[in-house]
């Protein structure tokens, strides 16, 4: 039997927007380009963010969830306050950077592993940890690294800017059951 | 005047000095800072990344743990400051959202109603809430001859800026200059200090960082005043690294807005972190005040 639809709009377009508060706007982008010609990286990405939009638009999902715009973003949302057509933009990134991550097509990147050290231990201890994370990351990620790493540790640590080892929060047990609750809540928001 | 206060991670121990600095010049202008009993971790921007709902949640436990006779959180760290506006907005902009955020925090018996606490950085604070001349009238050995260039970086500016401008913000430039210091012209105040990206993409990182060093070299600046840890971090612990990475010699010392707000009321440098800084900011300061430094 044929189904037919109200919607027409592409699968992965309905589904980066419900992933992403605001995500509706994106159906707005006329292409301008302000997004790209503001990213501090904007010369290193395979496809700019206006790009990853028409592939968005035109339901290219494999093509965007393996390109590297997105670990290109540093958070700074110049992009998002000068697009003109109000996108969020940098909300979008996250998106896409947790469905890239879920979906093991990140490539070339540390960008998950390093979320990943960096949640375990606040999910432990209720507080990031500078010392643990970075030479867990390291250890696991670029051992040879380390090696440049080791003075720059050594300098914080003498003025007293690095601790080995880490604060926990008193109620743990009151975060660990929100965050537990909040992963069991699924993801769309 | 009554805030809570959210020191955020970084100000626990790598940038301690901007957590004594902060106290120090808070206390001298009748500031009070209530810390948030038993906050956690905002999870910078690495939460995000990885689970939407639950980044926020992590997130609002620390709204929902603000004192109920306090309306206004101070977060002096840009990461923190932006997280928590930005879960404040969303939780009171989407029902949807907001309704699963809570129950998440019902879990640990919590709830959040967006738009409860207003989120301020201390910059704000200071400009808006105090004013010229209460800071003024703190001044006991202004900053004359001293040229900084005022570094706001992305997540306090952007996208939620309630108090100054997205593109060329100027607060803290007056701010400094309310202290008798020179605010130099820094035409990449704004602009991103690279964030985690020194963790994982080195030739990233280290391009923003010489912009941002090269810049401040070109408008004359002796030194760069920041208003977020990471900032000061990757500007500060990396620059030798960024000078072998490109073979350059730069020497900029990187302070925190406060130390200098904490200087120019006079403090002892100690009290205020100064030397907890890895390119001693002692030399120059030395040099343009021969009286701060002992």
């Amino acid at each position: 039997m044929i189904q037919f639809s109200t919607d027409r709009r592409p699968s992965f377009l309905k589904e980066v927007i419900e992933h992403t508060p605001r995500g509706e706007r994106l159906v707005h982008c006329i292409q301008c380009g302000s997004c790209g010609g503001s990213c501090p990286n904007g010369a290193d990405m395979q496809y700019s963010p206006r790009a990853l939009f028409a592939l968005i638009q035109a339901d290219q999902r494999d093509t965007v969830l393996s390109a590297n715009t997105m670990w290109c973003c540093v958070s700074c949302y110049y992009c998002t306050t000068r697009c003109p057509q109000q996108i969020p933009i940098t909300e979008i990134m996250y998106t896409l950077k947790r469905l890239a991550i879920r979906e093991g097509s990140a490539r070339n990147t540390d960008a998950p592993a390093l979320a990943q050290t960096f949640t375990r231990y606040l999910d432990a201890y209720g507080r990031s940890f500078e010392f643990g994370l970075a030479s867990r990351f390291y250890l696991f990620n670029k051992p040879l690294a380390m090696l440049k790493m080791g003075p720059l540790g050594l300098s914080l640590f003498t003025r007293g800017r690095m601790s080995l080892r880490p604060t926990r929060i008193k109620n743990i047990q009151q975060l660990q059951a929100i965050i537990q609750k909040a992963k069991q809540l699924g993801d769309e928001p | 005047m009554r805030y809570a206060y959210y020191p955020g991670c970084s100000l626990e121990c790598s940038s301690a000095a901007y957590d004594m600095s902060i106290r120090a010049v808070c206390d001298l202008l009748g500031i009070q800072l209530e810390e948030i009993d038993d906050w956690n971790c905002c999870g910078a921007t690495e939460y995000h990344s990885l689970h939407k709902l639950t980044a926020c949640a992590v997130i609002a436990r620390n709204l929902a743990l603000v004192d109920s006779r306090l309306n206004q959180v101070v977060a002096p760290c840009a990461a923190c400051y932006l997280n928590l506006k930005k879960v404040d907005r969303q939780m009171a902009e989407n029902p949807r959202l907001a309704e699963k955020i809570n129950e998440a925090l019902a879990a640990g018996g919590l709830h959040y109603d967006g738009g409860r606490v207003r989120v301020r950085h201390l910059v704000d604070v200071l400009h808006t809430d105090l004013g010229e001349k209460a800071i003024r009238d703190k001044v006991v050995r202004p900053l004359k001859g001293l040229k900084v260039a005022p570094y706001y970086g992305c997540q306090v500016v952007r996208p939620y800026n309630d108090f100054d401008n997205t593109e060329y913000p100027m607060k803290l430039d007056e701010l400094v200059s309310w202290l008798g210091a020179e605010p130099v012209p820094y035409p990449l105040k704004a602009a991103c200090c690279g964030g985690h990206m020194t963790q994982i993409s080195e030739a990233q990182a280290f391009e923003l960082i010489r912009r941002l060093l090269q810049s401040a070299v070109d408008s004359y600046a002796d030194l760069i005043l920041c208003m977020c840890p990471m900032c000061q971090l990757n500007l500060d612990a990396y620059q030798s690294q960024v000078n072998s990475y490109f073979g350059l010699s730069f020497r900029m010392p990187i302070l925190f807005f406060t130390q200098i707000v904490g200087l120019a009321f006079g403090l002892e440098p100690n009290a205020l972190g100064i030397g907890k800084e890895i390119v001693s900011a002692q030399p120059v300061l030395q040099r343009r005040l021969a009286a701060v430094t002992q």
